[in-house]
């Protein structure tokens, strides 16, 4: 599976790291809704983690798409609830026709 | 609803695949698509240069925030050696309130340095996939058939697609965070220069003035004296001169 850290990179992850990656995801998921930003931070630096050490980076030139995107680790409340809320938060990318 | 990991995954999966669906003519697309992808570097490219930029003008005010910094604590040593501990008071205090300011600015300054830095890797990379696709894009023309040549583009422009929104999206946090820190940096310049931090701090006088006042009631002070010491050394002696004759 390939994961993208936001602003870092992809790395390629064995499947068995998925199980661990959505656990984490659920402890983000309720640090946001708790609106608790200490422990937003600390599960998504927890994620990269997990990503860093069990992963391998791609190659530059690699064009692969990415199974799981994860947000950068320093992203606030503010713009957690907005990506929960709305498409806004990733810009808008070149079509291709 | 999913964490924010999945919601991500989906938002990214729901733009790219929009963009698959409008791959019809594979050969004009390739082109058309390297030419886009050129265009946003151009782009992405340009958006760094105005993080740099604005990132030197943040350093040019640090370093103005210094030197009030420093200014304040000459103007307290000042007041001190004049013996106007009020003033020093006064001075230092305005110190701490310019020197805490700057260190939160600092402290947020290191890590726009952190995000410029990724900034310049994600480019990096960027340049290396849309060099990749154009490589890859002849390939796709001359082995792939229409349909298999549809499914190679989709993949290599999702692929492209994740990279340009990733060095987006770090931009525009980027950008977000200099104009924060350069309105932060903003108000303080312009709260010490109104004299407002005065107010925060304690009594109105202006410190400059009042040492000003302080000096130049010295130099008074001193004239005064070296006038006593040479209109007396013209009496003083004669008086001695005067007493030793008798």
């Amino acid at each position: 599976m390939i994961v993208r850290l936001l602003g870092e990179g992809q790395f390629r992850v064995d499947d068995s790291l998925i199980g661990r990656l959505n656990e984490l995801d659920a402890e983000v998921e309720r640090a946001v809704a708790a609106g608790d930003e200490r422990a937003l931070w600390s599960g998504l630096q927890a994620l990269a983690d997990a990503v860093r050490e069990h992963g391998v980076k791609l190659a530059d030139d690699d064009l692969s798409p990415s199974d799981a995107v994860i947000p950068p680790e320093d992203l606030s409340l503010e713009e957690a609830q907005e990506l929960l809320q709305n498409e806004g938060f990733i810009p808008d990318v070149p079509s291709v026709s | 609803m999913p964490g924010l990991m999945a919601r991500l995954s989906l938002i990214f999966k729901a733009k790219f695949s929009k963009a698959l669906d409008r791959a019809e003519n594979p050969n004009e697309t390739l082109d058309y698509s390297y030419e886009e992808q050129l265009r946003q570097l151009q782009n992405v490219k340009r958006g760094i240069a105005d993080v740099t930029t604005a990132k030197k003008r943040l350093e040019l005010q640090y370093t103005s925030m210094q030197q009030q910094v420093d200014k304040l604590d000459g103007q307290a040593r000042d007041s001190l050696k004049a013996n106007r501990e009020d003033l020093a008071r006064e001075a230092l205090s305005r110190k701490a309130a310019v020197q805490g300011q700057l260190d939160g600015i600092m402290q947020q300054g290191q890590q726009l340095e952190a995000q410029q830095q990724k900034l310049i890797e994600g480019e990096r990379t960027l340049q290396a996939k849309v060099e990749a696709f154009r490589t890859q894009k002849e390939v796709i023309k001359a082995q792939y058939s229409a349909a298999e040549a549809q499914v190679r583009i989709g993949e290599a422009a999702t692929g492209i697609g994740e990279q340009m929104a990733d060095v987006g999206l770090a931009v525009q946090r980027a950008k977000d965070k200099t104009e924060q820190l350069q309105a932060r940096a903003n108000a303080i310049d312009e709260l010490t220069a109104s004299g407002a931090l005065t107010d925060l701090t304690s009594s109105g006088d202006d410190i400059d003035r009042q040492l000003a006042q302080i000096s130049q009631g010295g130099q008074v002070d001193d004239e005064l004296a070296k006038m006593k010491a040479e209109l007396g050394a013209g009496d003083a002696p004669k008086a001695i001169e005067g007493e030793e004759a008798k």
